[in-house]
């Protein structure tokens, strides 16, 4: 299994989408690797540098509707290199989320108020995810506890390293 | 109580439930494009797990960027194509038989009621046009439905959207489901069917229904559905044609797939159409939409008519009454790429074609091309389109491009005028 957390990049907008995350002019590369310098490229957030902003971030903490849009896993993948483990966002888009789990990386949903105390805290904000426990601990200038849900299988897909290892073992 | 189609579906194909919550289906179809599944072929070498479930039911084809735009689509290509050679995948469609693959599909007949479809794309759900369940993946799903024909979801909780009225001229399933997403908006229906039906469904055609689903995950939705009736067997007779005597025996079958009288909804969304204008989206989110009467005159630089939402046979005769007998604007460029080469021959027959050509259109081959900004008229910065596809994102038909979406109808009146405009003065 992963190590969840670390520091978080926080994206303010809702509705980010997998075109925005992972441009399609990239989906003809060939490995996960070379993805790693276009994360992000084409989000429409002023003031947002991906190659700055993402440096050092293991989380991101979004609002509603993350990761809408197309299919592709290389919006999951480009994460991924970059050392992003975890996505802590009101809501998901379906095929985004179930992609996280089925590559053993984690999506948190946590209530609007809840993601807007995150983003209030403050300063540089750590994230620590206690996944047995579903409990979230975030330090910025601020602290606070969260805890959140997690559905039971797609629990066992994130410790089981991914769908195709669990898939593999059941069917 | 009753059962929706999906329920009924979800339990004739029932696998395995994991917990009360998620169930893994067995599947019918696993449809591949050279995208998303090259990337999936070599993990699957990597991890020596180089085997497919069943070849029959592996359905491929290279649609997104063909003929190959470069050594790295040539690869992609490559990969998908020596994929379905070595695994005996018999339905794999090459260069010359090729077309956008949720129009493609449908033609071939591979789609019927009932069945449990995925791919990797998320506009599969194209498919429950058929009375299907047909969701869109990711690329470890399409691994594991490849090799396991097994894919697993959230039981699904339905939203019935019941379609009611009369369209007026030059009003369009397009704009009928434009408006429906400016509705529920674009996560309205996250993890939900959208199921439609009610008198305007029944009418229509089965293009017409595809447009409606494809648009489906605009909204969110796992996947659209329209229950299969006459239509739906009229339309698969060549196919099945072999399994009934008579097509009315057929529409019996389906009869099956229909969701129960006392059937129990999360949500019943009434539209009724009557007095519905065509309908085009502003900013970069599908759910921003207006009636194109409040858009007039907004200038454009490219009109695009293809791709799964709404470049079939149907789709081209609407815009050709706009373009027969006049000019595309000098202002404008257009591009027509016809979803399929049936769809292409059919419009060759009909003369479409040359009224296309003669209004100033360049007409390329069946492609997904510049409909996710990779081929055959991709954007420059600031440039505008008016657009037959299903996204308006930010960069998705080339970085900082801006889409506006709309019916094939308003398309044309927009490449005739230069700029965005009611279509329905040019009908008459
Ligand atoms: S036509 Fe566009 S939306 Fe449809 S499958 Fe191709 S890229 Fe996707």
């Amino acid at each position: 299994m992963k190590q969840f957390g670390g520091q978080a990049l926080f994206l303010d907008r809702s509705d980010i989408n997998t075109d925005e995350i992972i441009p399609a002019k990239y989906l003809t590369e060939n490995t996960k690797m070379d993805l790693k310098p276009y994360a992000l490229e084409d989000l429409k957030l002023s003031g947002f540098n991906p190659a700055r902003d993402l440096e050092n971030k293991s989380v991101i903490v979004s609002r509603a509707n993350f990761g809408c849009g197309s299919s592709r896993e290389h919006a999951v993948w480009v994460f991924e290199v970059n050392e992003i483990n975890t996505v802590i966002a009101e809501s998901f888009a379906r095929i985004f989320r179930q992609n996280m789990y089925n590559c053993g990386m984690l999506a948190i949903e946590l209530s609007a108020a809840d993601i807007d105390t995150l983003f209030n805290l403050g300063g540089d904000v750590t994230i620590e995810v206690d996944l047995a426990e579903s409990k979230i601990k975030a330090r910025g200038k601020q602290t606070a506890e969260f805890s959140f849900s997690l559905n039971e299988f797609d629990r066992k897909l994130v410790e089981a390293g991914g769908w195709l290892n669990y898939a593999d073992l059941h069917y | 109580m009753g059962q929706t189609i999906v329920e009924k579906i979800f339990a004739a194909h029932r696998r395995d439930t994991p917990t009360p919550e998620n169930i893994i289906l067995d599947l019918d179809v696993v449809m591949c494009h050279e995208i998303t599944t090259p990337i999936a072929i070599t993990d699957l070498e990597a991890r020596g797990m180089d085997r497919v479930f069943d070849p029959d039911k592996i359905k491929a084809v290279i649609d997104h960027v063909t003929p190959a735009k470069d050594s790295k689509t040539a690869t992609q290509g490559k990969i998908l194509r020596d994929w379905a050679r070595r695994h005996n995948i018999r339905d794999f469609f090459d260069i010359g038989r090729n077309g956008v693959c949720h129009a493609l599909f449908p033609e071939k007949g591979f789609i019927r009621p009932g069945y449990t479809v995925i791919m990797g794309d998320s506009h599969t759900c194209t498919h429950g046009a058929f009375g299907a369940f047909a969701a869109g993946v990711g690329t470890t799903d399409l691994e594991v439905g490849i090799l396991k024909g097994v894919c697993s979801f959230r039981l699904p909780r339905t939203i019935r959207v019941e379609i009611t009225g009369e369209l007026s001229a030059g009003v369009y399933a397009k704009d009928v489901i434009l408006n429906i997403i400016k509705e529920i908006t674009v996560n309205g229906a996250t993890d939900r069917v959208l199921e439609f039906g009610g008198p305007v469904v029944d009418a229509m055609s089965m293009e017409a229904r595809m447009t409606l689903c494809n648009m489906a995950i605009e909204a969110g939705a796992t996947c659209g559905i329209c229950l299969p009736d006459q239509t739906t067997a009229e339309y698969l007779w060549p196919f099945i044609k072999d399994n009934y005597a008579t097509v009315d025996q057929a529409v019996e079958d389906f009869n099956q797939w229909h969701s129960d009288p006392d059937a129990v909804y999360e949500q019943v969304l009434r539209f009724d159409v009557s007095s519905l204008v065509p309908q085009v989206t502003y900013g970069f989110k599908p759910d921003e939409v207006k009636d194109i009467t409040a858009m007039e005159g907004v200038p454009v630089d490219q009109i695009y008519i293809g791709s799964c939402t709404n470049g079939r046979i149907e789709d081209l005769r609407e815009a050709a009454r706009v373009l027969a007998g006049r000019k595309i604007s000098d202002q404008v460029r257009g591009v027509l790429s016809p979803a399929t080469p049936g769809v292409y021959s059919q419009a060759l027959e009909e003369g479409i074609i040359k009224i296309f050509q003669d209004a100033g259109f360049c007409v390329t081959n069946p492609t997904c091309g510049a409909c996710l900004g990779m081929s055959t008229g991709v954007l420059a910065e600031g440039e505008i389109c008016a657009s037959t596809t299903n996204r308006n994102f930010n960069g998705r038909m080339g970085k900082g491009g801006i889409v506006h979406l709309m019916s094939p109808l308003s398309a044309a009146a927009a490449a005739v005028a230069g700029k965005i405009t009611d279509p329905r003065p040019m009908l008459a």
